[in-house]
């Protein structure tokens, strides 16, 4: 039987206007022959979510420099759970000071990765830990 | 078409015990995007709820949306969601964007410009790339649109990029056919109207509020003049827009109801789902056919002395295959 294809939904969360470091981290994703979804900035909780559904995604990898991410996170989780998509991982990255890692993990992030991370490190981690969901 | 006895999308609570297909019928997201996976992912699963839903198809109004990198068909589609969620009607997208032949990974960003829909109940979007589907891309696109259609979805977009062969045949499936054109084409318009004419029933002139404009649009209006249409046939309308606004939208949307009515009126639209029947079986045919035969033969291990017989010139392909055909009928 075919493969499946790792499907990704690269969002950009919350009200900052950069997203260079999450259209890096899509294209790292690509060339390791997976397929991005890219939804551009300034995406709620809602429509991350939405998306993550309709795309059939593998996970969701957010992007947060707003330092919104102790709401944003949870957040998302949290409506992935009430709509019966809690199958979906979460992990993501952007600015977040070192003792927020904790909590974050605590609610449910896979992993976070701090901006001095390289794009081979998070597709090294993206390939031993996210799976295909069957 | 129209509002089928459909339920709503996106409404129904998920039931543990249901089929697919049921799970679909009753409106489930995660169970479509599920389906739409397997269907890419040449899963056998899918072909097995194609069957059912196949017969609810139907009701649905498939829209094309094709032209080059750029020219604004996302943020066209994104008018059009609107457009047609003033409407009421509930409306799906396939966007199609390309895989990168290296990696075999894609970007697909085409959600950037309409996922202010995703907070929508009535919109469903699904991204996919070109990969190299199983059957080809036009037939995992068009099987994608049959789950939606069978799911209720009033009106589906479907956005390829291109003018390509691929392109052409995706657009085939789709009811109403708009070629998006940027200004400035013109000489581009020469090249490709080979395969353009015959596909578009409309031609958007996008980024209207650029220079240039008007001369595209008589480019094209003068190629159209020289492939004068017979009487009782569709002249494709020129529209211009500037989707980043909402100039044109509603010229757009009014051109768009006159094809699907001239389909209606001239029994244009009986001929469209015969011709897309037929296509549709003999493609299945072909494929079905050719992967028994070419299963038996590379079972049995005859494939390699067969292609080395034909290179050495021992035999030709014309007896190799009338062989094998014989065999198989016997
Ligand atoms: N000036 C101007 N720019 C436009 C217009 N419509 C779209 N654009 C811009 O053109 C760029 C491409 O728009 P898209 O809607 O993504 O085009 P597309 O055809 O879907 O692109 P691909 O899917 O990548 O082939 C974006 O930067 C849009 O903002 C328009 O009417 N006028
Ligand atoms: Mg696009």
């Amino acid at each position: 039987m075919s493969e499946r294809k790792l499907r990704l939904l690269v969002a950009k969360p919350g009200l900052d206007g950069h997203d260079r470091g999450a259209k890096i981290v899509a294209r790292s994703f690509r060339d390791a022959g997976f397929e991005v979804i890219y939804t551009g900035l300034r995406q709620t909780p809602e429509q991350i979510v939405n998306t993550a559904i309709q795309e059939d995604v593998d996970a969701v990898s957010l992007s947060i420099l707003s330092g919104a991410h102790n709401t944003l996170f949870p957040r998302v989780i949290e409506l992935l759970r009430e709509k019966d998509a809690a199958d979906i991982p979460v992990f993501g990255g952007g600015i977040i000071p070192e003792e927020d890692i904790a909590g974050l993990k605590a609610a449910g992030v896979l992993a976070v990765f701090t901006p001095g991370t390289s794009t081979e490190e998070i597709n090294r981690w993206v390939r031993e830990t996210i799976r295909p969901r069957d | 078409m129209g509002a089928g006895n459909h339920q709503t999308p996106g409404l129904m609570k998920p039931k543990a015990d249901m089929s697919v297909v049921d799970r679909i019928l009753n409106g489930e997201i995660r169970a479509a995007a599920r389906l739409i996976r397997d269907i890419e992912d040449g899963r056998p699963v899918a072909r097995e709820a194609l069957k059912t839903l196949y017969t609810s198809s139907g009701q649905a109004f498939v829209i094309g949306i094709t032209g080059p990198p750029g020219a604004g068909k996302s943020s066209l589609a994104d008018k059009l969601i609107e457009a047609f969620r003033g409407q009421g009607k509930k409306v799906a997208v396939v966007a199609v964007d390309p895989t990168s032949p290296f990696s075999g990974g894609a970007i697909l960003g085409d959600r950037i410009r309409m996922n202010r829909h995703a907070s929508d109940d009535g919109v469903f979007i699904r991204s996919m790339g070109t990969r190299g589907h199983l059957g080809g891309l036009s037939a995992a696109t068009s099987d994608a649109v049959t789950v939606l259609d069978a799911m209720g979805w009033d009106i589906i977009l479907v956005e390829t990029v291109g003018v390509g062969q691929d392109e052409v045949e995706i657009v085939r499936t789709a009811h109403t056919s708009l070629v998006v054109m940027v200004p400035g084409m013109g000489d581009d318009i020469q090249a490709i109207k080979a395969g353009i004419l015959e596909i578009a029933n409309i031609f958007v002139v996008n980024k209207a509020d650029r220079p240039d404009t008007d001369r595209t649009v008589r480019d094209l209006e003068n190629l159209l003049d020289m492939n004068l249409p017979s009487e009782d046939e569709w002249r494709p309308p020129v529209v211009r827009t500037v989707a980043l606004r909402q100039d044109g939208i509603s010229e757009l949307m009014e051109k768009i109801q006159e094809h699907r009515n001239y389909l209606l009126s001239s029994g244009r639209l009986a001929r469209f789902e015969e011709e897309k029947s037929a296509q549709r079986f003999a493609e299945l045919l072909k494929e079905g056919l050719f992967r028994q035969v070419h299963d038996r033969i590379q079972h049995e291990d005859r494939l390699k002395g067969i292609l080395e017989a034909i290179v050495n010139k021992e035999l030709d392909p014309y007896t190799a295959v009338d062989r094998i055909l014989e065999e198989k009928l016997k």
